[in-house]
């Protein structure tokens, strides 16, 4: 649905995007993460034909972003960065002309204005004027607006900004909700999010791919250490020593959870079958196993570790 | 077409949604008949015609049309908008005619407004009808082109104030170039004094489409100045 090339855009002196390439198949989702700057932004803008990009080629359902720009617009659904909207139109009014715009013809017009004010939630407000609107509510016409021609493809930069957890978890169920049928790239900060929602995780750090790869194998081929969490009861001094013992145990830290038992996290080899090693330890020490399991890697420690070691080679440079 | 006329109407209920067309209007209005009633000595000079009061209008557009014109593509730049306008599947001439046409209709409607003015002459005497529906149309002409250079400034600036001081300082320089020997038929005036007169000539309605075509051709270049590689 969507083939980038190598992709490369430039401001001046500084490159935004450089050499990125990647491509989304009908019904995906993917999250598109990296720090401010990395060229999240950029990237969309050039697929939504707002920005040329200085080399490389961008095709949306086929169509070619620069040399049939009309063509790959109607099939795309797009939410700008910090959602810019007319504050002076009413919300139906602003629907109207986006759809008249979109082609959305006749009587068709009206049904999908009311399909979009549903999916949206937008009732209570549509006789209101968006500038008298909540950032919530604002965030909604925004999605409502890309939403209304029904397009394949959807190019979300920063759905989620500035909207309180409930309103977080609205959009993301939404994303999910329409991401069946459709392609979806959206970008976020908050990697949870990621994790939560999409199909395929791209991060992106100084204008480059870092990683590309679903949030779990992500999180497994980046961290080469598993943490395993344990409870034990039994004398204090003595389980640590023994702990420290064991030569597949390279740290461990004491998380006090409960009184009557110790909790600890245990790091060791990602490949290490930790969990039966600890369950025989503890029982050839005669004490009480309470609890017994890994924890799932923390798609933040992925990220910061991409994203820094990134940052790090270009410093050397 | 659809999409001309998409543009044309988003633009024309923001104008009419907020107070700029109302006080845009009556302030037109307010000083132009105010200067020609009284600056323009009309009851000293016991003359029943219009001719005076047109020919402040090269002087009072100056001002009135780039008040106009500022906020068309200044403030989609400010408020982002551009970035929802120009992901549309529309095209940026597209963009520029719809938006130069809503401008239009509410400059056309400016003018027609100053109706009170040739009646209250006709009861006063026998002013030349003929001289005044052709000034009438000749207005309209130069009213349409300060609009394509006053859409011009804006298409240059995010900044409203920069986009009006430019445009006036772009009308201006249309205007008296005008006054400068062999440059007469540059300057937007000279046309206009000529229909004032009460002749259209097909050299001045040539004058005015070819200033208009040539500053919205700029416009389009400039709006889409972003897409060039």
């Amino acid at each position: 649905m969507i083939e980038v090339k190598n992709l490369t855009k430039s401001y001046g002196a500084t490159i935004a995007v450089n050499n990125v390439s990647f491509s989304a198949q009908a019904g995906e989702i993917v999250g598109f993460i990296g720090p401010n700057g990395a060229g999240k932004s950029t990237t969309m803008r050039v697929i939504t034909c707002y920005l040329p990009a200085d080399d490389g080629t961008v095709t949306v359902d086929g169509y070619d972003v620069f040399e049939e720009s009309i063509e790959a617009r109607k099939r795309i659904g797009y939410l700008p960065e910090s959602n810019p909207l007319y504050t002076d139109m009413g919300v139906v009014d602003y629907l109207k002309f986006v759809a008249q715009v979109r082609g959305v013809s006749g009587h068709t017009r009206n049904e999908r204005i009311k399909d979009v004010i549903d999916i949206c939630s937008l009732e209570p407000m549509m006789h209101k004027n968006i500038g008298e609107l909540s950032k919530g509510y604002r965030q909604r016409v925004g999605l409502a607006q890309a939403l209304i021609h029904d397009p394949p493809v959807l190019i979300l930069d920063e759905p989620t900004a500035g909207l309180d957890p409930y309103q977080i978890i609205e959009i993301r169920n939404l994303i999910k909700e329409i991401g069946k049928q459709k392609t979806i790239i959206f970008s976020t900060h908050i990697l949870s999010q990621v994790a939560a929602t999409c199909d395929r995780t791209l991060i992106i750090s100084n204008g480059k791919i870092v990683a590309n790869d679903s949030p779990q194998e992500l999180a497994l081929s980046t961290m080469d250490q598993q943490i395993t969490q344990v409870g034990i009861i039994g004398p204090h001094e003595e389980i640590q020593t023994k702990l420290e013992d064991l030569d597949f145990v390279l740290g461990f830290k004491q998380v006090d959870l409960e009184s009557e038992s110790t909790c600890y996290h245990v790091t060791s080899h990602k490949d290490h079958q930790t969990a039966p090693e600890l369950a025989k330890f503890v029982s050839q020490n005669n004490w009480e196993l309470t609890e017994l399991y890994k924890t799932a890697i923390d798609l933040e420690d992925v990220f910061l570790k991409l994203t820094r070691s990134e940052s790090q080679t270009q410093g050397e440079r | 077409m659809n999409n001309i006329l998409a543009l044309f109407k988003k633009e024309t209920s923001s104008y009419f949604n907020s107070p700029i067309a109302y006080f845009n209007i009556i302030a037109y209005l307010a000083v132009s008949a105010g200067l020609f009633f009284w600056f323009g000595f009309f009851f000293e000079r016991r003359q029943v015609q219009m001719t005076y009061f047109f020919r402040l209008m090269p002087w009072i557009f100056l001002f009135f049309v780039p008040a106009m014109t500022m906020r068309l593509w200044a403030e989609e730049k400010k408020m982002g908008t551009v970035e929802i306008l120009m992901t549309l599947p529309i095209k940026s001439h597209e963009v520029v005619i719809g938006k130069f046409l809503s401008s239009f209709f509410l400059i056309a409607i400016m003018i027609i407004l100053s109706f009170p003015i040739p009646i209250t002459l006709s009861f006063l005497g026998n002013p030349d009808g003929g001289q005044i529906v052709a000034s009438y149309l000749g207005l309209l002409l130069m009213g349409a082109a300060y609009l394509s250079i006053g859409f011009c400034a804006s298409t240059i600036t995010s900044d409203q104030i920069i986009a009006f001081i430019s445009g006036i300082l772009m009308c201006f320089g249309m205007l008296v170039i005008g006054f400068v020997p062999y440059f007469r038929d540059f300057g937007l005036e000279s046309h206009f004094g000529s229909i004032t007169r009460g002749v259209v000539d097909t050299r001045d309605l040539i004058y005015y489409f070819s200033v208009i075509g040539f500053f919205l051709y700029l416009s389009i270049l400039s709006v889409e100045s972003k897409r060039w590689r």
